[in-house]
């Protein structure tokens, strides 16, 4: 198991390396200098550019630009903001509560609803409501999140007027960030009301990041299921007289819930680009809006760190779901 | 009975507490972005100028809605009459903030102006470096040449002397970068050994305190009891951070909000019909234009110039481009401006009469060029590209083949600004609301030269000396004549294809009172109140 393990670290840092060139490359590579592109139609005179460019190490060639990044790194530095000069990594860890909450709430959200109606259209194969279903999942697994996500907020917000249209929680009411959890935080503010405005805001975000993996989830559990109902244990435990309920919750889906919990696994890294495009529409703040205002504004460092922040993120779940593989299947450890 | 009289006791202080917060009143504006800090020095953005100016004075103010300097922080000033000293009187009734780190001892004084004019002007200021310093508006608005001296003669007058006569100065005096801070919190923060908070956790002596700031989210500011002026109407001042036009709309509709930034051109028929909405609108401050190099030919005749203003037909640009958020473009200063000269008739679209100035010019069969459009949307130009094309076919009908160039935002205005292009679209927003930030940097000869900020690289010196002495008469009037006279000369002279003022949208709840739109872009919330 040791020696399983060592192997999956070792081959983490080629890919952390890889992860921080081509974001370094892909940066670099989007036209427009960043201090130039702060420029409005004033200019900016001769002297103050050198400065500027020398203060973040503009005027260095690429490759020493990266070698310096790197050896940044590995002094546990990720820089700072060259919009806000603030150290990069506070910056992160003040706004990546956010993401995290409205990402369990979307996985959450997924499973919840994901997993049954797998099962159903499983058990019910070939109906109409297994068409109907796989017909609506192949629709949520390719909607374009941009589009439903105002979408939604037309039906739900603007014209229903169900559900509050972004943001976290009304800006009637001021929470103390404690934990950064919106839910855990207004449960603990003093304001009449805050819990229930920071659950009616995350409704609609959870919704649209979860639309996707809700369908994946959902396709999964049903081809899993169809593959274990075929089984000779199934057809044993009905043979034995069980109910066909029992059947199916105790003794088909606990078997076909492995294959799902690889995928939920890899929901973690489209979630979090998901969540980019959700943050944005909603005004949501946490990490992937800042990724999005940090590519306007040209804004390095931010790019940088917030982009191998995310990738160790996904990188360190990955890892995570290989070693409880590891763990549930003795065979994949050779 | 005892517990009958609490219970009753409880009752009555629960309708007291009810009472008092159904009165407290919050007004929540739907902004579009976060600030970079709580600086106006350092940041150049107007979102940032919009988030801070609840907090912050400064010495002159521009008067709501208007482009004219009024009182501020100063009650009155004289001016010495060569124009090089101004004296300012200080008002003694203005109080700072407080904060947790902070309770104020004194008032505001003249310390505090040479604190906020030093940290931006000297090295040796303790505070110039603090928040990576930086203070392009300063440099921009020439404030190091221009300064000699500032020195407090009492603690409540204070004396700038400047090393040449301009009366632009007052109206730059009235900018965002010229916010006063406290020079106590200041010192307050040096020994706390945490400087940077000053541009974080700000004080001012303005009608709102900052309260919280959440990135991205939201900043909220309480109405200020100690404030001289008039007092807000409203408690709570709430800034929400919405990057999204259409997300905007939809919580102002929504009534999450009762002021919104900017919404789409689209949606401007919608605000329109939405009884619950009112639709403000003002042409901005600013300008959208096609430059001339007047430095290179065919461009340094002035009737190729006055002929392609003829050739192209501008109504067809802006209902095509603008779609009814444009204002046709005859002078470079906009009609909100004091000064604009409405005598001047713009150039009518005569493609035949064009043909016949090109011939006059030696060019009967036109001649080839290239037209040069932005990659980007600007405030006073929706699509450059798409306005570039409407020309391109125009100008071809007079046989004047132009050829389209464009480049990455910044690449393309240095290389305008370098002088290598034939024509470029460009534009600018005033800062000041002085016709000076306006003919200066893009028509006068200090900008024309390679490099300079003038994309038409315009000279002239009939023109040069009309605006050269404008900036140095202290005379409201007589500042004024000269300036007619000039846009007068500039329309003759046609350097540039003037297109438009773009006009600037502002969507309120149809409760809001007392919101004015200011024509240099800024928000204020002091006399906003909620029906």
């Amino acid at each position: 198991m040791l020696r399983f393990l060592l192997r999956r670290v070792t081959l983490i840092l080629p890919t952390f390396i890889g992860v921080t060139l081509a974001s370094f490359l892909l940066i670099h590579a989007v036209p427009g200098d960043p201090i130039e592109v702060r420029v409005g139609e004033h200019g900016i005179g001769a002297e103050r550019l050198a400065m500027l460019r020398h203060e973040f190490g503009l005027d260095q060639p690429l490759w020493k630009q990266f070698v310096d990044y790197e050896v940044q790194l590995a002094t546990g530095h990720l820089g700072n903001s060259t919009v806000t000069h603030e150290p990069v990594w506070d910056e992160f860890l003040t706004l990546f509560p956010a993401t995290v909450e409205l990402g369990v709430c979307a996985l959450a959200f997924a499973l919840l609803i994901g997993v049954p109606l797998g099962v159903i259209a499983a058990v019910r194969r070939g109906t109409a409501f297994d068409y109907g279903l796989m017909g609506i999942s192949v629709t949520g697994a390719s909607m374009p999140i941009f589009w439903w996500g105002l979408m939604v907020i037309l039906i739900f917000s603007v014209t229903l007027g169900w559900t509050p249209v972004s943001g976290r929680i009304s800006d009637m009411f001021y929470v103390e960030p404690w934990s950064g959890f919106m839910l855990i935080d207004s449960w603990y503010s003093d304001d009449q009301g805050a819990v229930a405005s920071a659950f009616s805001h995350l409704i609609l975000p959870t919704i649209v990041l979860g639309t996707i993996p809700l369908a994946t989830i959902a396709r999964m559990t049903r081809s899993a299921m169809l593959e274990v109902l075929g089984e000779d244990y199934i057809r044993t435990a009905r043979a034995k007289g069980l109910s066909p309920s029992r059947v199916v919750v105790v003794h088909a889906l606990r078997n076909a819930l492995i294959p799902v919990v690889t995928v939920v696994g890899l929901q973690v890294g489209s979630l979090l680009g998901g969540a980019i495009l959700t943050e944005t529409i909603f005004a949501w703040p946490g990490v992937g809006h800042w990724l999005i205002e940090a590519i306007q504004r040209r804004d390095y460092p931010v790019l940088q760190g917030g982009t191998l922040l995310i990738a160790v993120l996904v990188m360190a779940v990955n890892l995570g779901v290989d070693v409880t593989y590891g763990f549930l299947n003795p065979r994949i450890r050779r | 009975m005892t517990t009958k009289r609490s219970l009753l006791a409880a009752a009555a202080m629960g309708l007291i507490a009810l009472s008092a917060s159904a009165q407290a009143k919050t007004l929540v504006y739907c902004s579009e972005g976060s600030p970079e800090n709580f600086n106006p020095m350092i940041n150049t953005t107007g979102t940032t100028f919009n988030a801070n100016r609840p907090i912050y004075n400064r010495l002159v103010e521009f008067k709501p809605g208007t482009t004219e300097v009024g009182a501020g922080l100063a009650e009155k000033w004289d001016v010495s009459a060569d124009g090089k000293e101004f004296t300012f009187h200080l008002r003694h009734n203005a109080k700072w903030h407080s904060n947790k780190n902070f309770t104020p001892t004194r008032g505001f004084n003249a310390d505090d102006v040479i604190f906020s004019f030093e940290r931006q002007w000297k090295d040796s200021n303790p505070y110039h470096k603090v928040s990576g310093g930086g203070y392009d508006y300063f440099s921009d608005m020439s404030m190091p040449d221009l300064l000699d001296s500032i020195t407090k003669i009492d603690d409540y007058t204070v004396k700038f002397v400047l090393k040449k006569a301009q009366a632009p100065f007052l109206a730059n005096l009235s900018m965002d970068f010229a916010s006063i801070q406290s020079k106590e919190y200041a010192d307050t923060l040096t020994k706390l050994g945490k400087p940077e908070l000053i541009d974080q956790e700000p004080i001012g002596t303005g009608p709102f305190e900052f309260v919280t700031y959440v990135r991205d989210a939201n900043i909220r500011y309480k109405a200020f009891p100690g404030y001289f002026g008039t007092k807000p109407k409203i408690d709570t001042l709430v800034y929400s951070i919405n990057k999204d036009p259409a997300v905007r709309l939809a919580k102002l509709r929504a009534n999450e909000c009762q002021v919104a930034f900017g919404p789409l051109p689209a949606d401007i028929p919608a605000i329109k019909a939405d009884k619950n909405l009112v639709l403000l609108s003002q042409p901005g401050l600013n300008i959208g234009y096609l430059a001339f190099n007047n430095l290179k030919p065919p461009f340094t005749d002035v009737r190729v110039r006055q002929a392609i203003n003829m050739a192209i037909d501008k109504k067809a640009i802006l209902d095509a481009v603008y779609q009814g958020s444009g204002l046709p473009a005859k002078n470079l200063i906009p009609p909100t401006m004091w000064s604009y000269n409405d005598k001047v008739e713009d150039y009518k679209y005569d493609p035949a009469a064009a043909k016949k100035l090109l011939a006059d010019a030696g060019f009967p069969d036109g001649f080839e060029t290239d037209l040069w459009a932005m990659p980007v949307q600007r405030p006073y130009n929706p699509d450059a590209r798409r306005i570039g094309e409407l020309m391109q076919a125009d100008l071809a009908k007079v046989g004047v083949k132009a050829k389209i160039v464009s480049y990455e935002w910044g690449e393309y205005r240095k290389r305008v600004q370098n002088g290598e292009a034939g024509m470029a679209e460009l534009g600018w927003t005033g800062d000041n609301g002085d016709p000076d930030n306006f003919f200066v940097p893009l028509a006068g000869c200090a900008a024309s030269r390679v490099g300079g900020g003038s994309a038409s690289k315009f000279c002239n010196p009939e023109f040069e000396a009309l605006i050269q002495k404008a900036a140095e008469v202290t005379d409201p009037a007589e500042r004024t004549k000269l300036y007619e006279q000039a846009q007068v000369v500039m329309h003759r002279e046609a350097p540039f294809f003037l297109i438009a003022h773009s006009v600037v949208f502002v969507p309120i709840r149809a409760n809001v009172t007392g919101f004015k739109m200011s024509p240099l872009g800024t928000f204020e919330f002091t006399n906003v109140d909620l029906k």
